[in-house]
């Protein structure tokens, strides 16, 4: 640490626990309770969250065992009927393992459900790499029509969720829950949020996506730069960012998402597709397999995603 | 040509030579098509006019390989027009190599990729009991060789152990699955606690029968016998293979009841 860091008073934290599956769990059992619609679908993992409501609603919650394909199937088939069906485990097995049942038996079906992933990125990196998934949102992104949610506080999780149980809605959500997150709960379900405006000489704008808000807010606070707060990844808030980009001095993008770097690329270079723009994405990184246990802070570290990494990265990007 | 004029049995061959126009194709369609028709004919209480009555019987096709029979079944039965089945599989048809729900009316699930009809089924079956829609069937159509896939016997084991006794699982047995299945396929489904008959998947009464006798509590399977797609003596990989027949294998991962 270098001696500025001694004499400057301690920083607020950038990374605080969140405990969004308990507020999954509550939304989903209020649900249940009020719209005979509603189905919840589980392969063993946070069975124990749900005994209470199994026990009020036998028919509908279904846990399949550790069966992960059947447990889309099954989500397919109770939205063919008419149900609203929520889809829950670990990122990798809802998402990955089950991915041609995402892909056939939702959407070539032309039916809906939401899925909710808990785990991420690396949330529970004593397990290892059997447990993580950061290709997750761009696995989604291979398949039109679905909406990615990505809070980065707890409160935030029944604002996105509850609106995707309502009664008119058949369409298909992923919510990708996170076990650490922001201070505060941000407004959501809006699209992109100035939660730091720069000047209108700045440098450029940041889009930091859920859990890494107050990192971002924290690594750029010497900066002139526009932070920006998302939420919802899918659909892309095209128009804010355009927006965001042209009350800045710069047209350069820094994107900071908790999953696979440079997943939102795609997004914001169709966003600024009419003009001359720079970007870069933090994230997981892509070029190996980061084959470490340990604490997920020690995996933030490795990939860039810690207050210091984004800073570094930051002023290597906007200072040019 | 007035639709009315293909409605029974018979006319299944000349509705399948619409699409084919070859005997390769009709034979590759052909071992689905008596169950179909029984399950159409007979069994299944579902018309053109109820596509959209939650109370409708339920019939996925999970084995969407080699649709002919199944969409002149559909055409018999006044689901679809005759004159499109002749131009199947062009770009702007609604009838495609693989069906898709979405273009068919009737239709309850696009399939083709093998392994995900059963499962759709057991979310269909829980979808019905949990609104107290007790009275409609879900039948399954799925093929021998597609059981090898995984994702089956989840959805096996799992509609035995909640009791789903509207479910319906019919698989066309053509001994074309590359390994087989040593001890029959009724014995896979009975051991996880299925009601499992076996019938001549020629003969319409055995079929009838073995679809609607009672099976209290318990989903039913029905294993409908057709004969070997390929001779049983040919050493060969199955891919090298010809089917039984003919002079040389048909569609390319398509043909009989994968």
């Amino acid at each position: 640490m270098s001696t500025t860091a001694v004499s400057t008073p301690p920083a607020p934290p950038t990374v605080v626990p969140q405990d969004m599956r308990e507020a999954f769990a509550a939304t989903v059992t209020a649900a249940l309770d009020t719209d005979p619609r509603t189905a919840l679908v589980l392969a063993d993992i946070s069975a124990d969250r749900f005994t209470a409501a199994a026990a009020r609603h036998p028919d509908r919650v279904l846990n399949v065992g550790i069966r992960e394909q059947l447990m889309i199937g099954v989500a397919g088939g109770l939205a063919l009927t008419g149900m609203r069906p929520v889809v829950h485990t670990y990122a990798p097995f809802l998402v990955e393992r089950a991915f041609e049942q995402i892909k056939l038996d939702l959407a070539h079906q032309d039916v809906g459900a939401v899925l909710v992933g808990v785990g991420g990125s690396y949330e529970s990196p004593g397990m290892g790499r059997t447990h993580m998934a950061p290709g997750d949102v761009a696995l989604f992104d291979t398949l039109p029509g679905w909406t990615v949610h990505v809070p980065g506080h707890a409160a935030e999780v029944p604002r996105l969720l509850g609106p995707a149980l309502g009664p008119d809605r058949g369409d298909r959500v992923y919510l990708r829950l996170s076990a650490r997150g922001n201070t505060a709960a941000r407004p959501v379900g809006q699209g992109l949020v100035v939660v730091r405006a720069g000047s209108a000489r700045s440098r450029g704008v940041v889009v930091a996506v859920g859990p890494m808000l107050d990192r971002a807010l924290a690594a750029t606070a010497g900066l002139d730069v526009t932070v920006c707060y998302l939420a919802t990844v899918r659909p892309f808030d095209r128009a804010g960012l355009h927006a965001a980009v042209a009350a800045a001095g710069r047209p350069d993008v820094l994107l900071v998402e908790p999953y696979l770097a440079g997943t939102s690329a795609h997004e914001v270079a169709a966003a600024l597709a009419d003009r001359r723009h720079r970007q870069r994405g933090l994230g997981v990184g892509r070029a190996t397999e980061v084959r470490g246990y340990g604490t997920a802070e020690e995996h933030d570290r490795v990939h860039g995603l810690d207050t210091a990494g984004i800073a570094a990265a930051a002023r290597d990007f906007f200072l040019d | 040509m007035p639709t009315k004029s293909f409605t029974r049995y018979a006319d299944l061959p000349a509705l399948i030579g619409l699409m084919t126009g070859d005997e390769k194709h009709q034979a590759a369609a052909v071992s689905t098509l008596d169950v179909l028709w029984v399950l159409y004919d007979r069994v299944l209480d579902i018309t053109p006019d109820r596509v959209d009555d939650p109370d409708r019987d339920r019939f996925l096709l999970s084995k969407g390989h080699g649709p002919a029979a199944y969409y002149a079944v559909l055409a018999a039965k006044g689901f679809i027009e005759v004159p499109p089945l002749r131009r199947w599989g062009e770009f702007d048809s609604p009838l495609g190599h693989h069906p898709d729900r979405t273009l068919i009316p009737g239709v309850e699930i696009g399939s083709g990729s093998l392994g995900h009809g059963l499962g759709l089924a057991v979310g269909t079956a829980l979808g019905l009991r949990a609104q107290g829609r007790t009275r409609p069937r879900v039948v399954v159509l799925l093929g021998d060789a597609e059981l090898d896939e995984g994702s089956n016997h989840e959805a096996i084991a799992v509609a035995a152990r909640l009791g789903l006794d509207r479910l319906t699982a019919v698989v066309v047995d053509n001994q074309s699955a590359s390994l087989g299945w040593p001890g029959g396929i009724a014995e896979r489904f009975a051991r996880e606690g299925w009601a499992a008959r076996t019938a001549d998947g020629r003969d319409h009464a055995a079929l009838d029968r073995a679809l609607t006798a009672a099976h209290p509590d318990r989903p039913l399977a029905v294993v409908a016998r057709v004969p070997a797609k390929y001779p049983a003596a040919d050493p060969r990989p199955r891919d090298q293979r010809s089917p039984a027949g003919s002079g040389d294998r048909s569609a390319e991962h398509g043909g009989a009841a994968q």
